[in-house]
């Protein structure tokens, strides 16, 4: 059976190593299929004005274009590119749990994710992603510095 | 020109412009503005507010209620039938997740509500009681809860009968539903209403949208700055229009989308506070709202006069029936074009029967209104309600909540001019939505209808309280007169959707998704 890997980047430098170490695994592994996930932070209740709404269907794809092309679709080529299958992924949501939602849906054994480059004032409050994740998924995670 | 209305501007006249006012200003740049103004708009303003043959009843709220009363038993209740569903929709408990990114019915209905919460909440309610008496409550309360029902009906036709572009993009409204719905039902006459609607829309859009807003914006920071010119306000508050919906400055949008809904809150919070403090007049006060609506206690015109203001106010301030809110709503991503008709009948429920509510008790509960121990009725100053510092409208509220916390007029000063500012916003857009329909959509066509929006709002600051409030009340009721017909002709086709969506609801075909 083929063994299931998330990898979630964020499209920071520090997602490269993430993939790497994936890589890493896959080779270990053998038959193993790496699905590479973006996650547009994004909540349904926020508060927009009426043109935002109006222009939120056109911006979604816009956005979700923009991941795959720059985030992505580089990193799938890459791996595809050593041999490792793998497949991309975008969705809209709170990072942690659309990780966790496709960890769950897909049946993969492991998450692995980069430790956030990004910290300040709200991260401290609240917990970044990648703290989030840790503490609430159900799959072993596995956080590269 | 009716009564109630003479009596309700000169009240609110006297209590935002002092007279000392209107004689500095004579033969000042706002007064040739005033006079103008007034002159245009007259004919226009008396036809609207003319009442039945016979009565004082203007004929505009009587066709209102019986809209909202005629569409609350056509779809039998169904603002009662559908409210837990209605709830469930807004939380998402039926949103796909993989449409995650695109509008949420909660953002629709958010977007819709900072266009209504406003000022009709605030000095809207304080008329309506300061001349009405407490019973104007009960019926406005009424009229918010029958006003549901019109919601429901004009944003499910909004969302059903919305334009969507090859760019994704989406334009939505009564002037789409009745041209669309119309020439589906072979239907005569749905392009001329269309556009006769996009003509009032616009007008609303400049009068209540905007110059209502405008002047009273400015009628609160000369109350606390003191008196000075209002076309200075209103060049103030036009050039941070003209930053955000011309000059595409987001941030002064972002910060005002996020600030609303706290204001908003804050004002619920402050109230029930109010409301806990004296928990012990709570039941006297639903006392006099009871008497007072079918009796009057004393107020100008009695039990007709509460009725009257009651109504009024309450369309007023949700909009139900006057079609702006389909336009707002119709930009939610779902399948199911009655869902958002679902998620939009709390709009009144929470604008009118919590908030307008919550004004409403807070006047009576702090002894604002003076009445006559001996008799058990109000006092009366001229037609309306004699008030402990001769205050109404927003001054009238100011001084209830004032009189409980001292610091919260400061607060309300500044949640009125954000309400005015958020309202000035939400209506430029339903405005444009209108322009453009009958324009045609181009960046040229768009500039020279956000310039307009923009030359009214320092009118607005600069005319006295009666001809803009005329107009403004006239404005919006005008776009109500052809959406609500034209509702009676496509109400069949949300009849269809009714029905459709209740069957597959209960053999389990509408599913909750797990989140």
């Amino acid at each position: 059976m083929t063994t299931k890997l998330v990898v979630g980047l964020d499209g920071h430098k520090s997602g490269d190593r993430a993939v790497d170490h994936a890589t890493m695994l896959a080779s270990l592994i053998g038959d193993c299929e790496l699905i590479i996930v973006y996650v547009v932070e994004w909540s349904p209740y926020s508060f927009q004005t009426a043109e935002e709404n109006e222009q939120r269907h056109k911006r979604r794809e816009q956005e979700i274009s923009m991941a795959m092309e720059r985030v992505v679709d580089p990193a799938v080529a890459k791996l595809k590119a050593a041999g490792v299958n793998a497949r991309g992924l975008v969705r809209h949501g709170d990072v942690a749990s659309i990780i966790m939602a496709i960890a769950e849906e897909e049946g993969a054994a492991q998450i692995i994710v980069s430790r956030s480059s990004e910290g300040g004032f709200v991260n401290r409050i609240f917990g970044s992603a990648t703290s989030n994740l840790v503490m609430h998924a159900s799959v072993p995670v596995t956080v590269v510095s | 020109m009716n009564f109630f209305k003479t009596s309700m501007l000169s009240a609110f006249a006297t209590a935002t412009l002092p007279a000392s006012v209107f004689a500095q200003e004579a033969m000042t740049l706002d007064q040739k503005v005033n006079e103008t103004f007034a002159a245009i708009t007259g004919p226009f303003v008396s036809f609207i507010f003319a009442p039945i043959p016979g009565t004082a009843f203007p004929w505009i709220v009587m066709w209102l209620v019986i809209a909202a009363t005629v569409f609350t038993l056509y779809f039998g209740f169904v603002q009662f039938r559908f409210f837990k569903h209605s709830i469930s929709l807004v939380k998402g408990d039926y949103a796909d997740p993989n449409d995650a990114g695109e509008v949420s019915h909660f953002q629709a209905l958010a977007t819709a509500l900072s266009g209504t919460v406003g000022l009709g909440n605030i000095a809207g309610v304080a008329v309506a009681v300061g001349i009405g008496g407490p019973g104007a409550t009960f019926w406005m309360i009424l009229a918010g809860l029958l006003g549901m029902a019109s919601k429901f009906t004009e944003c499910t036709l909004g969302v059903k009968y919305r334009n969507e572009y090859p760019d994704g993009t989406v334009s939505g409204g009564p002037m789409y539903y009745i041209s669309k719905g119309f020439s589906e039902l072979g239907l005569p006459g749905g392009k001329i209403l269309a556009v006769l609607f996009s003509i009032f829309c616009i007008l609303g859009a400049l009068g209540g949208g905007n110059m209502f807003q405008a002047n009273q914006a400015h009628a609160q920071i000369a109350g606390i700055t003191g008196d000075y010119p209002g076309w200075i306000t209103g060049i103030v508050f036009a050039a941070v229009v003209y930053a955000v919906i011309i000059g595409g400055v987001k941030s002064i949008a972002r910060v005002t989308e996020k600030v609303v809904p706290f204001m908003g809150i804050l004002y619920v919070g402050a109230a029930l506070i109010i409301l806990v403090i004296n928990y012990d007049m709570i039941g006297w006060a639903f006392g006099q709202i009871f008497a007072g609506a079918f009796t009057g206690l004393g107020v100008a015109g009695g039990m007709v006069g509460a009725l009257i203001q009651g109504f009024k106010r309450a369309a007023f301030s949700n909009e139900a029936g006057v079609g702006s809110a389909a336009i707002a709503h119709s930009a939610v991503r779902t399948k199911e074009p009655i869902t958002e008709g679902f998620v939009s009948l709390l709009e009144p429920l929470i604008d009118t029967v919590v908030i307008c509510t919550m004004t409403a008790l807070v006047i009576i509960i702090t002894g604002q209104l003076i009445n006559d121990p001996e008799t058990g009725l109000y006092v009366l100053d001229g037609s309306r309600i004699a008030t402990v510092d001769g205050n109404t409208g927003v001054a009238l509220t100011s001084a209830a909540f004032g009189a409980s916390i001292s610091w919260f007029p400061y607060v309300l000063a500044i949640a009125v001019i954000l309400f005015a500012f958020s309202t000035m916003i939400s209506w430029s857009y339903y405005g444009l939505k209108a322009w453009t329909y009958l324009f045609g959509e181009g960046k040229n066509s768009e500039l020279i209808f956000k310039l307009i929006f923009c030359v009214f709002i320092v009118i607005g600051a600069a005319a006295s309280l009666g001809p803009v409030i005329d107009f403004s009340d006239a404005a919006i009721f005008a776009m109500a007169v052809v959406n609500i017909l034209a509702l009676y002709f496509l109400m069949k086709l949300v009849k269809a959707e009714l029905e459709s969506y209740s069957e597959r609801l209960r053999a389990g075909q509408i599913k909750k998704f797990k989140h």
